[in-house]
């Protein structure tokens, strides 16, 4: 190792502390008595997380809290639900009603819990194999009803979690520990998943654009229906360092580089390719009522009932 | 935007009360509303289809939610989402959908989420005979979700139990904080009896501990001292809790180092049932008082046998029938005692031989066991169960 | 009463499900006794044949199925192929006489025929033959009193058909007084 890498990499590791301090590193010598504004939000008996230096786990979760904080929404009747992976932790470390459920099955939990108390505002939040590989069907359904659930999904193309196996979203010829001659099947684009099943609103950020994916989370818990928020992440130890991007701040630069915004563009041509540009904004943003809503207004009519 | 919708309601709007002649499958879904059930998820599966049709009609009516879902996967997931907000939620399936929602079944186990599962059985293995009946589930029932767990099923033999276990199902459910099985068949859900309903405040109703300590102080499975269940908060209360289908401690965290925690939370959760068995398990016994032969069975089984005592009973044989309306926990104590008493047992089911298999564990060799099998898509001949109640009191049997 | 056990038989549309339910409804809700109901599902419901099978006890019914009927309904050829071969000997066959050629299988079984159908057509209606078929049913046999039957027929349909499917019971009642005061044929 050169000592210019070395160098390099120690101010990769700052910052990297420097990015996820206030969820990993509150309580050292350094922090002392001091509370953090995110403190309340956070299960700190529960920290530190499980999560690899360089992911963009721990930045998706800040952006998370502050739209949570920032949506005007009672706390005390938001419900988080994730499935099984590294993104799935994060129903176990915020301080709110939470539930870690089954691998891909976080959604159709979440339907149950928004049908049988529409008052919850409802979030899943987990990453791409589990959401739409293992759980493909009940995204692509829940988002056809247009269940009022904001979903957040964080794709970092493959099974981070156990090992960096490829999924439904690793770009063709990716290298990963199942495809280690390169990935030969052709990728779901996850936003187009969504828009072409129903979903009213739809954007895509990296973890590099904080402002805005913290804005579209915000966008996404106000808005009724099926909203998806898609995060595009870094996985160094699973994916990234297969594809030259050895930290995670490697592939932020890549993002840097390579992240173009085009709110409005053609979702269903936005898909991710190795090496290609990254298509970010909000793609899509229309109103149709949501499940209860139309279910709530067809039984009036059909049962004579007085509008509730 | 946002428009208010109306939660679902608890209330007796639209319950039914009186006598009615009904489907088997009709009797479990309007059992279910008298229980207290305003939510049902399910995917449409022969025998069982009626249960789904039921609710959707009559949710509406008594301010539920019916929700049809893409599979049994998102069923049993939706439901126990549904309990975790706090309502009585409830599916129904048969075999195929039974063995889609055995990883979830195991998710509601492990977060002690109350629901109810109906399983009008069918015969299989795979798609089967999808119209005609069966008891093939029996062990998939106890043992279908991996890991280790105890369960509670409920075996009915007419559409007016139906509607009666799945209300004792629903107040299982929330007081044990469980998944509780209604393992009924296509012959009792396809049948068409009388079922009378009585009036909605004459019915018992079980509600779910709640925590009594506010937020700060609670702890999603601490249980109160000597008590096996712990409270439960519901989402939206402010408890601000966690729950989670890895091995969790009192707090609901994971706690996976090690089998510590997997020691005290496998055994609490099988200790819930099994230190309340005399609670929970119930019988139906006819005739055993001296009896020499004694058939033990369950559903329709239990049912269709009746006919070929009364036969050998006329043939001067002391039968007696020891019917099992709870089939899980299996009623050990109960077999082991006749054991003893009897000459032999005779059990017939609609499988291969499923709960059989228990009767000799408890028998262990004490009296002989005479398994009466059917493969399913139909129910037994009486002169094949007579036979073998013959062969249990050693007359000849000229069949 | 001893159990008594009685198929209801016929094609697909012709209501036959729905009078083996208005049949036991009869029996075990307006008369007090205990009655089973059931279909016949699987291959034999396809093919023309459609059956609805009815238990009837003072008793609780045990075996749900019937094993030998003594009353066998037929309102189609098709059913009558598939079921009156295995009917039991003197048992009741009552046919609808313009949809079923009876032949030498029936010999040994006492035979009622009504033009139900026929009857219902003249109505208007041909869908509440089977409620001519259930009212000429309740005056020819004891299976279920008449003002049972005919409560369980009326709060089993729309309640906009009460005064058609009344006439088709009522016509029904009086083909089946007249059929018993003729003494029974075959």
């Amino acid at each position: 190792m050169s000592p210019r890498r070395g160098l390099r990499q120690a101010t990769y590791r700052q910052r990297v502390m420097r990015q996820q301090m206030h969820l990993d590193v509150r309580h050292d010598a350094v922090a002392g008595d001091e509370t953090h504004p995110m403190d309340e939000m956070l299960r700190e008996d529960r920290l530190p997380h499980i999560w690899c230096p360089g992911c963009g786990l721990g930045i998706a979760l800040g952006c998370f809290i502050g739209a949570l904080t920032k949506a005007d929404l009672d706390l005390d009747k938001v419900a988080v639900v994730s499935g099984i992976g590294c993104t799935g932790r994060v129903a176990g470390y915020i301080k709110l009603d939470s539930f870690h459920t089954t691998h891909g099955r976080a959604i159709p939990f979440a339907t149950g819990l928004k049908l049988a108390n529409p008052e919850l505002s409802v979030i899943v939040f987990s990453g791409d194999g589990d959401l739409v590989t293992i759980g493909g069907n009940h995204f692509i359904h829940a988002a056809r009803r247009n269940v009022d659930l904001t979903i957040i999904c964080v794709n970092n193309f493959n099974y981070g979690m156990t090992g960096g196996q490829a999924g439904s979203t690793t770009p063709i010829d990716a290298r990963t520990s199942t495809t280690p001659y390169g990935n030969f099947e052709y990728p779901f684009n996850v936003s187009s998943l969504a828009a072409a099943s129903g979903a009213v609103y739809v954007a895509r950020w990296t973890v590099l654009h904080v402002r805005r994916l913290e804005n579209a989370m915000i966008e996404a818990l106000q808005k009724p229906g099926f909203s998806l928020v898609e995060i595009i992440s870094p996985c160094p130890t699973g994916f990234g360092r297969r594809h030259g991007e050895r930290t995670g701040l490697d592939t932020m630069r890549y993002y840097h580089k390579h992240g173009v915004i085009t709110h409005g563009a053609n979702v269903h041509e936005a898909g991710i390719k190795l090496g290609g540009d990254i298509v970010e904004g909000k793609f899509v943003d229309v109103d149709r009522p949501t499940f209860l809503q139309f279910r709530e207004d067809g039984l009036s009519k059909a049962l004579g009932r007085n509008d509730k | 935007m946002s428009r208010r919708v109306s939660r679902p309601s608890t209330g007796k709007q639209g319950v039914l009360e009186g006598e009615f002649f009904m489907l088997g499958d009709d009797a479990c879904a309007e059992g279910a509303i008298c229980a207290g059930c305003r939510f049902f998820a399910g995917y449409p599966i022969t025998p069982a289809t009626e249960i789904a049709q039921r609710m959707a009609l009559r949710l509406p009516e008594t301010d539920g939610i019916y929700v049809q879902m893409e599979d049994e996967l998102a069923s049993m997931n939706t439901i126990v989402g549904a309990a975790w907000a706090g309502v009585k939620a409830m599916t129904a399936t048969s075999g195929p959908g039974f063995s889609l929602m055995m990883e979830n079944l195991g998710l509601a186990i492990m977060m002690e989420c109350p629901c109810v599962l109906v399983n009008v059985q069918r015969a299989g293995p795979s798609t089967g005979l999808p119209t005609l009946v069966g008891q093939g589930d029996m062990m998939q029932a106890r043992w279908g979700s991996h890991g280790p767990y105890s369960i509670i099923a409920l075996a009915p033999t007419s559409p007016q139990e139906l509607f009666d276990l799945t209300i004792d199902a629903f107040n299982l459910s929330e007081l044990y904080r469980l998944p509780v099985l209604v393992m009924t068949d296509a012959e009792v859900g396809h049948m068409t009896e009388k079922v009378v309903i009585p009036p909605y405040d004459e019915i018992e109703r079980a509600e779910r501990p709640r925590p009594a300590v506010p937020p700060e102080e609670y702890e999603p499975y601490r249980c109160p001292p000597g008590e096996l269940v712990p409270p439960m908060a519901i989402a939206g209360e402010g408890y601000r809790f966690h729950t989670t289908g890895l091995t969790h401690d009192e707090r609901g965290y994971p706690a996976t180092a090690d089998d510590r925690v997997q020691w005290s939370l496998v055994q609490r959760l099988i200790d819930k049932i099994e230190k309340n068995r005399d609670r929970i398990i119930r019988l139906a016994e006819d005739e055993m008082d001296g009896a020499e032969v004694v058939v033990v069975s369950y559903g329709i089984a239990a049912r269709t046998a009746l006919w070929p005592i009364e036969m050998a009973r006329a043939e001067g044989i002391k039968v007696g029938l020891l019917r099992l309306i709870t089939v899980w926990p299996f009623p050990e104590e109960r077999i082991r005692e006749l054991a003893g008493q009897v000459k032999a047992i005779v059990v017939p089911e609609i499988n291969m031989g499923q709960i059989v298999l228990e009767v000799e564990r408890c028998a262990a060799g004490k009296v002989p066991v005479i398994s009466v099998p059917h493969p399913g898509g139909g129910i037994h001949k009486p002169e094949i169960v007579l036979a073998a109640i013959r062969r249990a009191a050693g007359r000849e049997s000229d069949l | 009463m001893s159990r008594k056990e009685v198929r209801l038989s016929g094609f697909g549309g012709q209501g036959i499900v729905l009078s083996g339910m208005i049949l036991g409804k009869a029996a075990s809700i307006y008369d007090g006794k205990h009655a089973t109901f059931t279909q016949s599902y699987g291959p034999e419901a396809r093919g023309g044949a459609c059956a609805a099978e009815v238990v009837i006890n003072s008793q609780p019914v045990h075996y749900p199925h019937i094993v030998d009927p003594e009353v066998l309904v037929v309102m189609s050829q098709g059913a009558y192929n598939r079921y009156v071969p295995e009917f039991r000997e003197s048992g009741l066959l009552i046919i609808d006489m313009d949809l079923v050629t009876v032949d030498e299988q029936a010999e040994n079984h006492r035979i009622l025929s009504i033009p139900a159908t026929r009857i219902a057509e003249e109505m208007g209606q041909r869908v509440v033959a089977n409620i001519v078929m259930l009212g000429f049913l309740a005056t020819v046999t004891d299976l279920v009193s008449i003002d049972a039957m005919r409560e369980a027929a009326l709060t089993s349909i729309p309640k906009r058909t009460i005064e058609l499917n009344t006439r088709a019971f009522e016509a029904g009642l009086e083909h089946g007084r007249k059929a018993m005061a003729a003494g029974v044929s075959g």
